[in-house]
């Protein structure tokens, strides 16, 4: 039977917190953040008449959604800098950084998810509400933007919520570029003080439980925020 | 008599196909001159909605011209967001933007198309507001009224933004029956007031009231236009006949 010293968690928690948890948490908010805009964008390209963008858009969300996530995380932080030493004609390769590079991938593939579930509730406004905006003499685009858009939004934000907790438990993957996270900075005591079962079952802990905290709230806000209608 | 006024809304000889079988529009021709109040009636399915929704240009139509105060619908240098709206649409479902309050409602198209400021779209849509007796709402969410009170408001939105016409679809078809009167005193004193307005009802009561034309649609035909009290002494179609003795029989 070995020993178990718990303790651990207590003494490390302030590095844990502060430099893995924070990451942690900023990486999922401005990827999700990003990620719903692109999408939206993406969402609004899908559903446009107009002949390039539509496909365009489809390829890019069948593509993201047809790789591994893991894959597109290591490949981006390796090639990216070789990229852009192409595009912008420098001699070396372009230094993105590992925090950059983990944010682009993930608003990148976030992206694609948030582009299908905005394209179903954009889908799912009444034709007649468009009518009523081009009636009063608004364009397309502020019919999307000030009718479609904040009503698909509204509708789908339990959805949205939803797959940003998702989102929350997939950015452990960035310690494939050797990012601290939450799970690093764990992962990294867990090595160092030979204490793997005690971090990891902490660490577990920690995610179920902001992840099953943040859905309860999902659910109570889905009851509050349905519109009136 | 409106008619020695120029043509607000000319139609000559609209045609409009859905698909290459199915023809939803025939050979369409009439006007609305200013100040004239049109009533459209049929069948369901005959062409109503179609038909008031390409004055428009909210639907396309394939042959003809459709000219909105003397603009050419179909011309390629038609401004069509602008010339909607000069044009108030008032729908069966009323489709005011549930996620706004009915200030905002009021004063978004008066913002974002005409560019008036906040304090004058406010004023203007206090005002219209006070005028279908529904000032006492203006916070609320449109969930939160009646039919028949979102309707008022709907009509309020389109006259906020100053029209030269107005076109209802069946303003008053969604609506309990408790519901009706409110929305058509609304529409009756804006008649009298002089507006040019088509109307797609069934009701025949206003049309009796203030119309001065009545058009009979059927199978994408306007089978009969003609002047209020001719159309209702000695409708010459029978098809008008029939519709007419169903719906005036309850
Ligand atoms: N978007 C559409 N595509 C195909 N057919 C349509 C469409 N909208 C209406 N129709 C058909 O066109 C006909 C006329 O419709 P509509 O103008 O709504 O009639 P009304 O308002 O007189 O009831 C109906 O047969 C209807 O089914
Ligand atoms: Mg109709």
């Amino acid at each position: 039977m070995p020993q178990f010293d718990f303790d651990i968690i207590l003494k490390t928690l302030p590095y844990l917190l502060r430099d893995g948890m924070s990451f942690t948490l900023t990486l999922t908010a401005l990827a999700a953040l990003g990620g719903l805009v692109l999408g939206t964008l993406l969402a609004l390209m899908r559903l446009s008449t107009v002949p390039g963008l539509a496909t365009f858009a489809t390829a890019y969300v069948n593509l993201m959604r047809s790789l591994p996530l893991v894959l597109v995380i290591f490949w981006f932080y390796f090639l990216v800098p070789y990229i852009g030493q192409v595009i912008l004609r420098t001699e070396r390769p372009v230094e993105v950084g590992a925090f950059a590079s983990a944010l682009i991938t993930f608003t990148m593939f976030e992206a694609a998810y948030f582009s299908e579930i905005m394209r179903a509730g954009i889908q799912s406004i009444p034709k007649g509400q468009l009518s009523a905006g081009y009636a009063l003499g608004l364009t397309y685009r502020q019919v999307m933007g000030y009718i479609v858009v904040p009503q698909a939004l509204r509708n789908m934000l339990p959805v949205i919520l939803t797959q940003t907790i998702v989102l929350f438990q997939d950015t452990s993957l960035v310690y494939v570029i050797s990012i601290t996270d939450f799970l690093g900075a764990a992962s990294k005591v867990a090595q160092r003080d030979g204490r793997l079962i005690e971090m990891y079952l902490f660490a577990a802990l920690v995610y179920f439980l902001i992840s099953f905290m943040a859905s309860l709230l999902v659910k109570r806000l889905q009851a509050r925020t349905a519109i009136i209608r | 008599m409106p008619t020695t006024q120029p043509a607000m809304i000319e139609l000559a000889a609209v045609s409009k196909w859905y698909t290459p079988q199915f023809q939803v529009l025939k050979d369409c021709t009439t006007s609305v001159s200013k100040g004239e109040v049109v009533v459209v009636c049929g069948p369901s399915g005959s062409g109503k909605s179609t038909l008031i929704k390409c004055v428009n240009a909210l639907e396309p139509f394939q042959a003809g011209t459709i000219r909105v105060d003397g603009v050419n619908l179909s011309d390629p240098g038609t401004n069509l967001p602008k010339l909607r709206s000069r044009i108030g649409m008032v729908f069966q479902h009323f489709e005011l933007f549930p996620h706004l309050r009915i200030t905002e409602n009021l004063c978004l198209a008066q913002e974002k198309v005409l560019g008036r400021s906040r304090d004058e779209a406010m004023t203007k849509g206090m005002a219209l507001l006070e005028r279908v007796g529904l000032k006492d709402h203006a916070l609320k969410y449109p969930g939160q009224l009646s039919g028949g009170q979102q309707q008022r408001v709907a009509i309020a939105r389109a006259l906020a933004m100053d029209p030269i016409a107005m076109l209802f679809d069946e303003p008053t078809s969604a609506l309990d029956p408790e519901m009706i009167t409110e929305v058509l005193d609304v529409m009756v004193e804006l008649a009298r007031e002089g507006m040019t307005m088509m109307v797609v009802t069934h009701e025949m009561g206003f049309a009796r009231k203030v119309a001065h034309r009545v058009i009979f649609m059927d199978h994408g035909e306007i089978i009969e236009d003609r002047a209020k009290d001719e159309f209702f002494s000695s409708p010459r179609s029978d098809r008008a006949q029939l519709f007419l003795s169903k719906i005036l029989s309850h």
